[in-house]
């Protein structure tokens, strides 16, 4: 219906003469009229009112990168700690601080939403949309997460930071064994980061859902998409279960309910049970849009598809069923009965078939494809040294009888560390490289990437590989310290040096990154000859995506040969409107106005902060604390009567 | 010693024998996987950002590698499957040791200590000793696992794999120490504070030399010997230490801290911390925190004769 040969049809309204539309022959008074619609306001306050998805997605990376480095500095102050037996550099509470801040910060601050942060950038670019569904809400969810995981560190900074780790195991992380206000910002900030990524969740699942371009049926996604789409849905049904177990744990801690104590009838495990039922699913959430990062890199750079389309989407549906019926392999040495502990055995050794299937199909891409080795690949390269291994050793832990030796030693610390850093840190470092000139318009240092990845490739094999032999040689995890004589000096020496070589080569990356911005070469549209939509457009970006909504006849619109037709066009240059379609096969459905930028997302997003931080203080701020939320959410949500008249006077019959 | 490779007892041999079942079936797949990407590197043309994209699959099925990744996927099954079977039959194995005639023991995790009480047999009464096992060798060895505070995990990986101390949940570990010798066991589970310095000893001895150990702790401490220790007895019986720890045969009851009956006969002090000589000994007493940051033994302050007369006192508690 929509084909820009019966566009001006549809764009006469009556009475109010000719309105700027877009489409392939735009004028560019029409084209410059667009991107100033969907532009962000200048000055301090438009900043804190913009909802492009690509400026909010920018800061969101950014911010999600420098808890990643942060996170890192910590983890590097542990490892110089443990670098010689009995050393004293720090002692066990700021050790026992760090580690908790290392994890929280990592799993909570970093790995999860970097990943809801790059899908947020890309997502719409690669499905032919002009914004993000529910943009305001899509700022709210990025204050929302900023303030979170501000908390954190300023409790680290004023040291009452939570010292009962990531896990915040019961009774430990209870009112009776944590006193201060440690495990209370933990449970908050919980809080914070779960109703981000729930809202980021229900954004991307909708924009993917509702706002692709004519043509791009479910069947022509790129996988990233999928993975995308999939890892949201998982976010939706994991995130829940850790909401419920920090607040009762809040509870228990600030209004005296006794959901963990068991002297009241509380259950201790009911917290492992809960918080691993979004634990492991977690570890997937980090896992899965990697995949999709390398299922984007490797068709480019082997010059062809990736081999086994339906399969590799199958996987990733099945790898998240599965994920989530692993959650007890954490808890193999409870006392829980021993046939359960099996079924959940033969549940994780499942699910790595479905990760051997898209491995298999990636190498056959590999096998018959035409390489282009730049750093991209090679960070995805090394996924299939680092992230293999790690699941060799996952396979390890999910038998009861080695967990039962390894489970809570340093064996584990290596296979946490290749599995995430292997399955998610190398792919994502790819992905930067491959999408930078997207998001900034110029191409990252090649000479740079290869010093930086060897670095990084030798440097986590030095600091990770040795922590296998310690687990087994019987070094336990979440030591402040270790005495002499055990064997363990020299292999924790390694894995220091190895740490420091990391954190060099992360430097390289932010030396490379900064240089780059400043007088870096600048980006065609299409540096890599890639085959997605988001190479349509100029890099980086306009603010309105594309000067037409692009109709898809395949899976690589940007290889394919052109069919018609090729763009939509008719929708208004003047305002905020896009085109929604259907779910299946992305049929043309209706085009819907979109709200302009606002300054009361970033309100309510304070008002809401404010709750949660005085919540941690007295109960009663849930009470007064809810005024200034809805003040703030009625100001967002008041309708204006010049954007009603403005919607009706677009108003069409069909 | 700590460590699962070297096992001293049949449970950590059967899981160390699956352990390198595992390994070797691990070590396959992980070498092939890299070597099909090597020979994918090695034998596929270079090309540019300009080379054209090769379609043509999108018409045709590639039937070499759907043929390959179908038999991967195959032979991943089964051999996960194997996995399965083995890991099935050692879990098994490890729940079957035969018990019958076992030494009974129940070990509480506090933070930062262990205690064990030794159940009564063969007509002998029942005792408490703290941070160090004596176990016979070849006589199996039930456990039960007790949590006074927060979580923690019993674990000597030379005799056996890890077990959880739940508060409110009862559970037990059963193992067998089958050669002789002093195996380290330490803390797991994240317990606070000091959950690096929780650690202990079992030391598995002949039967003989069992009896004769049991035997001697079932035995309240010796009246002091000389007027140095009568003294260093008195100042423990003046200063705080009662509150806490328990010296049978004196009226020292306390039950927070260790049971100290025996405690020359241990070769460790502060949970499997430092070892056990007179220097130490004083340099702990006088003030715990300073040894091991955020012990929940306080500092005391002694006159110099006072304190060494507690632990001439201390040093005859054998």
């Amino acid at each position: 219906m929509s084909e820009h040969a019966s566009s001006s049809h549809l764009n006469a309204p009556g009475g109010h003469g000719p309105r700027p539309v877009d489409g392939p022959h735009a004028s560019d008074a029409a084209r410059a009229k667009l991107a100033a619609t969907w532009s962000d306001p200048p000055g301090f306050i438009g900043a804190l009112s913009a909802i492009n998805h690509k400026t909010i997605a920018r800061r969101f990376i950014v911010t999600t990168f420098v808890f990643f480095v942060l996170g890192g500095l910590l983890a590097l102050v542990m490892r110089t700690q443990l670098a010689r037996p009995e050393l004293r550099l720090i002692g066990p509470n700021l050790y026992n601080e760090l580690f908790t801040t290392h994890g929280t910060t990592m799993m909570f601050l970093f790995a999860v939403p970097v990943m809801q942060a790059v899908a947020a950038y890309l997502v719409p670019l690669m499905v032919g949309a002009r914004s993000i569904a529910f943009p305001r809400m899509n700022a709210y969810a990025y204050w929302i997460f900023l303030f979170g995981g501000l908390l954190l560190f300023a409790s680290l900074a004023v040291n009452s930071a939570p010292a009962a780790g990531w896990f915040s195991y019961v009774p430990l992380s209870g009112p009776d064994y944590s006193p201060g206000k440690g495990s209370d910002i933990w449970a908050q900030m919980i809080t914070f980061t779960e109703l981000s990524g729930l809202l980021e969740a229900i954004v991307l699942i909708t924009t993917i859902f509702k706002m692709r371009a004519p043509g791009m049926s479910l069947n022509r996604m790129p996988l990233f998409v999928w993975a995308t789409l999939v890892t949201q849905f998982m976010v939706i049904f994991a995130m829940p279960s850790v909401m419920l177990c920090s607040t009762a744990l809040i509870l228990d801690r600030l209004v005296g309910t006794h959901f963990y104590n068991p002297a009241k009838g509380g259950d201790v495990l009911l917290w492992q049970h809960l918080f691993w039922f979004f634990g492991h699913p977690e570890v997937y959430l980090i896992f899965i849009p990697p995949l999709g990062f390398i299922s984007s890199i490797i068709p480019t750079f082997a010059r062809r598809p990736v081999f086994g389309y339906p399969a590799m989407v199958l996987a990733l549906i099945a790898t998240a069923f599965l994920a989530f019926g692993l959650w007890v392999h954490h808890m193999f040495a409870t006392n829980l009965p021993e046939l359960g502990k099996s079924f959940f055995t033969a549940a994780s050794l499942m699910i790595a078939i479905p990760s051997a299937i898209q491995i298999f199909c990636w190498i056959g891409t590999l096998w018959t494809g035409r390489l282009n080795l730049r750093t991209p690949l090679l960070f995805v390269l090394a996924f299939f040294f680092i992230l293999v291994m790690g699941g060799m050793t996952g396979i390890m832990v999910a038998s009861v009888p080695l967990d039962l030796q390894v489970h809570d030693t340093y064996f584990v610390v290596a296979h946490l560390h290749y599995v995430l850093l292997g399955g998610a840190v190398f792919p994502l470092f790819g992905a930067f490289f491959y999408w930078f000139p997207k998001f900034a318009g110029r191409m990252l240092s090649e000479r740079l990437g290869r010093w930086q990845f060897w670095l990084f490739f030798v440097g986590f094999n030095v600091t990770f590989f040795p922590m296998h032999l310690l687990g087994l040689h019987g070094m336990p995890r979440r030591v402040w310290t270790y005495p002499r004589g055990l064997g363990w000096e020299n292999m924790n020496f390694a894995a220091t040096i190895g740490a420091w070589t990391i954190a060099l080569s992360v430097l390289l990356f932010i030396i490379n990154v900064v240089v780059t911005l400043w007088r870096g070469e600048a980006a065609p549209a299409d540096p890599w000859g890639a085959g997605t939509l988001e190479w349509s457009v100029a890099s980086p970006p306009p603010p309105h995506n594309f000067d037409a909504i692009p109709v898809v006849h395949g899976r690589d619109p940007m290889w394919e040969p052109s069919a018609q037709p090729r763009f939509v066009s008719g929708l208004a240059a003047d305002a905020r409107e896009v085109l929604v379609t259907s779910v299946l096969d992305a049929k043309p459905d209706h085009r819907s106005w979109f709200p302009s930028p606002s300054i009361w997302p970033f309100i309510s997003a304070v008002a809401t902060t404010v709750l949660f931080i005085a919540s941690i203080y007295t109960p009663w701020a849930v009470v007064w604390g809810s005024v200034p939320v809805a003040v703030a959410m009625i100001g967002w949500f008041w309708p204006k009567r010049s954007s009603n008249a403005f919607a009706v006077a677009r108003e069409q019959r069909p | 010693m700590q460590s699962a490779l070297s096992p001293a007892g049949i449970q950590a041999s059967r899981v160390l024998d699956l352990w390198h079942v595992t390994l070797t079936v691990c070590c396959i797949v992980f070498a092939g996987v890299l070597l099909a990407c090597m020979i994918a590197l090695l034998r596929a043309p270079r090309s540019n950002p300009a080379t054209p994209a090769d379609l043509g699959n999108n018409e045709r099925l590639e039937r070499g590698i759907n043929r390959s990744v179908i038999a991967g996927t195959v032979i991943s099954a089964l051999l996960l499957v194997g996995l399965l079977v083995a890991d099935v039959i050692t879990d098994r194995a490890l729940s079957r040791l035969p018990v019958d005639n076992a030494l009974h023991i129940e070990v509480t995790g506090f933070q930062w200590w262990w205690q064990a009480r030794y159940a009564p047999e063969n007509g002998g009464d029942g005792f408490a000793v703290a941070n160090e096992l004596h176990v016979p060798v070849g006589r199996p060895v039930v456990v039960s696992l007790v949590a006074a505070d927060v979580i923690h995990t019993f674990w000597v990986p030379n005799l056996h794999g890890k077990k959880d101390m739940i508060p409110g949940q009862q559970s037990s570990i059963a193992f067998r120490a089958d050669r002789a010798g002093v195996y380290r066991g330490q803390c797991a589970e994240f317990c606070g504070y000091e959950h690096a310095l929780m650690a202990f000893s079992v030391v598995a001895d002949t039967p003989s030399q069992y009896a004769a150990w049991a035997a001697r702790q079932r035995q309240a401490a010796a009246a002091p010997a000389d007027n140095i220790a009568m003294h260093g007895r008195d100042v423990f019986l003046n200063a705080d230490c009662a509150r806490c720890h328990t010296v049978r045969g004196t009226p020292a009851n306390g039950t927070l801290g260790p049971d100290l009956t025996h405690l020359a006969s241990r070769q460790t002090i502060a949970a499997g911390t430092f070892v056990n000589n007179a220097h130490n000994l004083s340099a702990w007493i006088s003030n715990p925190p300073a040894l091991k940051p955020g012990v929940m033994m306080p500092a005391t302050r002694f006159a110099p004769g006072d304190l060494q007369a507690l632990v001439v006192w201390l040093g005859t508690l054998k």
